[in-house]
């Protein structure tokens, strides 16, 4: 199976990594060279198994409704690369 | 010579007061200066890593600790730092200082450990030479024009080359262990939530472990101890009690049953890995082991499953690096969505975009069922075939990889190449498994060789004393390159 030079440029646009049309060609080859290796997982049958997201099929952790964290906004927000009054500033979004 | 001690050496030596912590960590950070063409670490901070070190021996002194053990350990670039950057090998993370330590730091510290720099490493810890980092590739001390393994290879090459006495790594297809390998060393992947994955940066959630790489089993035996444990922070940590590895070191082979696959013989091998595997395998029989033949049928779909499960667990991963709250951020942009563009086009190498869009396209609206679920169903038949296999041994052993360690740029063209070499690591994450790799030997050019040992869910300890065990009667965990002597 082969992924095309337009399948990676959708797919880049769904991950919001921007590519020029000459390394879209190129993901291109390497994608499609992936997804061979990828396809010999079609040679095992997988009938009636059960997919496994984690190694003892443990659920998520419950823990009591309690606050435990304090507010630490001033020093997460010195590495930023631009802030104004605790908020975060990127380009406009709603005009 | 501090670099010539193992750190078990070293802590006992501190604790008689027979070598200072200073003395220890001047010693490395020398040998860090002398040696930067290895390219083993990103950032070393020598005023504060000595201010720590003559901190330890003040309370040492001062407080009468003897526990406060003061010994200086490399940690790959993944683990959030509050003193130090966090790259993790990508120019998007080059200038993040973390406002936090992660969990592994933090048990280090109160263990009395402390870092003596970040080490380089595959960009987000997806490859298998560190040839992927923003920083440049990581050379393998055994021969400089060979890669030293990834994505732990800054680690790997800083203990091989004794620039620091041991090193933490981080594990999700193999990337403890085939540096390892590669590079003559014990190094270990703990059971899938053993440590706490809190402030190491996250690539394939369900498969990420830390873990040490160290001069051996008893090194790595002190180690896993400091860090192992729940931690409420990690959703995925186990709440299981920590037994006493070091205790547990010398309780021996006598009627291990040693399981080795037909699957892990392969005829494709390195003819002289497989000779020395053999020869290894021969030294565990003659220390009680029995050897017995199992089967893992489906072993072989490891790296397709991988390939599927892990870019589409680091797409959804890497997608907080955007520009927005920190790191790196594109100078020029028309609006959001251009600014986002351009930062990860920008902040990211290709090895970390390639499996960004596999995995993002495996997770897509009409691919999902084909490709996600279908991996992760191979990845219950994978962790079903182990479950099998341990009911008629104790551990697996086998070669750790296919080949000793590969010429630079050899497998640059060919992402899948390069892929391969992680055939006998891979299965091992699927099924959260621990394992470990630990030195058998040398090829013919000198090269190091590494078995694996693998072993049931939270069973190091069962691991930890049969690599003790070989490397009582063995010396070739304790080999320096010729250069680093």
């Amino acid at each position: 199976m082969s992924i095309s030079k337009s399948d990676v440029e959708r797919v880049a646009r769904l991950a919001r990594i921007g590519i020029e049309p000459h390394e879209a060609e190129r993901y291109s080859i390497d994608l499609s060279n992936i997804l061979t290796l990828v396809e010999q997982m079609n040679k095992i049958d997988t009938e009636g198994i059960q997919p496994m997201a984690h190694p003892q099929d443990i659920t998520l952790r419950l823990r009591d409704d309690e606050v435990k964290e304090v507010n630490k906004r001033d020093k997460f927000q010195a590495i930023a690369p631009a802030v104004n009054q605790g908020l975060y500033l990127v380009p406009k979004v709603i005009d | 010579m501090p670099h010539r001690q193992s750190l078990s050496a070293l802590n006992r030596m501190l604790a008689t007061g027979g070598i200072s912590s200073t003395e220890i960590t001047t010693h490395f950070l020398d040998r860090i200066e002398k040696n930067q063409q290895l390219n083993a670490f990103v950032s070393v901070d020598r005023e504060q890593t000595l201010a720590r070190a003559q901190q330890a021996d003040h309370s040492r002194r001062n407080e009468r600790n003897l526990n406060l053990k003061g010994l200086p350990v490399a940690l790959k670039d993944i683990f959030c730092t509050q003193d130090l950057l966090t790259s993790c090998g990508s120019r998007i993370l080059s200038n993040f200082v973390s406002p936090y330590d992660a969990t592994v730091v933090e048990r280090l510290d109160k263990d009395g450990f402390f870092v003596l720099g970040k080490t380089n490493m595959d960009e987000f810890a997806m490859g298998s030479s560190n040839e992927s980092s923003y920083f440049g590739p990581v050379l393998n001390p055994w021969n400089t024009a060979r890669v030293p393994g990834g994505s732990s290879g800054g680690s790997a090459a800083a203990v091989s080359a004794r620039l620091a006495p041991a090193a933490i790594g981080t594990d999700t297809g193999g990337s403890i262990r085939q540096p390892a390998a590669f590079c003559g060393l014990t190094g270990l992947k703990p059971s899938y939530g053993r440590i706490s994955r809190y402030g190491m940066v996250a690539y394939a959630s369900s498969l990420d472990q830390a873990g040490p790489i160290t001069q051996s089993a008893e090194d790595a035996a002190l180690l896993l101890q400091t860090m192992a444990g729940f931690d409420s922070r990690d959703s995925t940590s186990l709440d299981t009690a920590v037994p006493d590895y070091l205790s547990a070191l010398n309780t021996g082979l006598e009627n291990v049953r040693l399981g080795i696959p037909k699957e892990f013989l392969d005829p494709s091998i390195d003819p002289e890995v497989l000779s020395t595997i053999e020869t290894a395998l021969q030294e565990f029989e003659k220390l009680g082991a029995k050897l017995v033949d199992i089967e893992l049928p489906n072993s072989g779909a490891g790296i397709a499953a991988y390939y599927v499960i892990a870019p589409a667990e680091a797409s959804s991963n890497l997608s907080k690096f955007d520009g927005v709250r920190y790191g790196h951020r594109a100078s020029e942009f028309s609006d959001l969505l251009d600014m986002y563009e351009k930062s990860r086009a920008e902040g990211f190498g290709d090895e970390v975009k390639r499996r960004i869009l596999i995995g993002t396209y495996a997770l897509s609206a009409g691919y999902y069922d084909a490709y996600y679920l279908k991996a992760q169903k191979v990845r219950r038949i994978i962790a079903n075939d182990f479950s099998q296999a341990f009911k008629q041994c104790d551990l697996i052993a086998g070669p750790t990889t296919p080949s000793t360690a590969f010429p630079l740029g050899k497998n640059l063209d060919d992402p899948v190449s390069m892929y391969l070499n992680d055939v006998f690591t891979v299965p091992v994450n699927l099924a959260g498994l621990p394992a470990i790799s630990l030195p058998a030997g040398f090829d013919q050019s000198g090269l190091p060789i590494g078995l694996q040992l693998i072993g049931p869910y939270l069973k190091e300890a069962n691991i930890l004393s049969a690599a003790h065990a070989y490397q009582k009667v063995t010396d070739w965990h304790q080999r320096i390159p010729g250069d680093y002597e």
